[in-house]
């Protein structure tokens, strides 16, 4: 199924929680949505037969700036086709439904973009610290991030 | 260091080698160091090459040991992480002494690539526990860590055991004379 075909299977169905479409993208066409939909898209997205999205292929988190950006690359193995789904949260509250309990790759993958750019997935079962250590304080991949002075007592700069 | 030198000569068949006790001691340690078994990052790689046929680098004695208590040396091959950092100061304290540290590669040298925006990364092991041998290299060729293997056994020999300075003390001379 093509891209524009996905897209109008879940504009019919959500109407205003889907934003935006591009085709012309410099990568894969994707579609932005709004972020509380996030869990009952990709519920229609993986469980619809026509679209069976069983395969997160990959969630990423961005830096917008004002914002936090959150990529969700799909892949169907019975249809063979794929989606990009985006969606943005203010930096300031970024909180959006988890999508761990459709796809168990989730689980890490929104623990690492909590880890390094803060969003809170909520409904995740263990939303801690992935990669750098529990105490850590901040999330070093925002922009505004500066690093710590001292860790521990050891020095950080060079 | 003298003793094996001896070996050809003059006593005949009398199987006497003359030496100094320290010298016999410091000769068999250096020769036999076992090291723990610790990997970090892409040195890593460089150092498996190490221990595989290729280099063999157990024709020095070494024997890679799974507990820090039974090792008398620690290769630090790659990138200490701050979160790597912690666990590498207890498994160097769980070591017993005499102990002795190479560190191996740019990364745990001075923080290699990472030193500007590593945010996450120990700028240099040393700033962490004494460092006896630094190789260059990222990563640096197994020869290269060979060579700090000879280092290491050379620092060894001509350690003093009796009356000796602290080692610690001796490190920092070292380091100050900038050998
Ligand atoms: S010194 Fe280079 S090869 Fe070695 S761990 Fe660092 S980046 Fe990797």
């Amino acid at each position: 199924m093509l891209a524009n075909e996905i897209y109008e299977i879940l504009k019919k169905e959500f109407g205003d929680g889907i934003l935006e479409f591009k085709e012309e993208a410099p990568s894969d066409p994707y579609i932005s949505v709004e972020p509380s939909k996030i869990f009952d898209i990709c519920h229609t997205l993986r469980d619809s037969s026509e679209l069976m999205f069983d395969y997160l292929m990959c969630l990423s988190g961005l830096d917008l700036g004002e914002s936090l950006g959150i990529v969700y690359h799909l892949y169907s193995f019975k249809h063979t086709h794929k989606i990009v789904i985006k969606t943005t949260v203010p930096k300031e509250t970024p909180t959006l439904p988890s999508v761990m309990h459709l796809w168990r790759t989730a689980d890490w993958h929104e623990r690492e973009a909590f880890d390094l750019y803060g969003m809170i997935f909520s409904g995740h079962d263990n939303l801690i610290r992935i990669l750098l250590p529990y105490d850590w304080e901040g999330y070093p991949m925002r922009k505004d991030y500066n690093e710590p002075e001292e860790y521990h007592g050891m020095r950080v700069p060079y | 260091m003298g003793l094996l030198n001896r070996l050809d000569d003059p006593f005949e068949g009398g199987g006497i080698i003359l030496g100094k006790v320290e010298d016999l001691l410091n000769w068999g340690r250096s020769k036999s160091d076992w090291y723990l078994h610790f990997g970090l990052a892409c040195c890593a790689i460089e150092f498996m090459a190490l221990n595989a046929s290729h280099f063999d680098f157990m024709r020095f004695g070494t024997i890679p040991r799974t507990s820090p208590r039974q090792a008398d040396f620690i290769m630090i091959t790659g990138t200490v992480t701050l979160k790597m950092a912690d666990r590498i100061k207890i498994l160097y304290e769980q070591m017993s002494e005499p102990k002795y540290v190479i560190s191996i590669g740019s990364c745990s040298n001075c923080g290699g690539p990472y030193w500007e925006h590593g945010y996450h990364v120990l700028k240099g092991i040393d700033r962490i526990i004494p460092v006896d041998v630094y190789v260059p290299g990222c990563p640096p060729r197994p020869e290269a860590m060979e060579e700090g293997m000879i280092k290491l056994q050379k620092l060894i020999r001509e350690q003093a055991l009796f009356n000796g300075k602290d080692r610690i003390e001796e490190l920092e001379a070292k380091k100050a004379l900038k050998i």
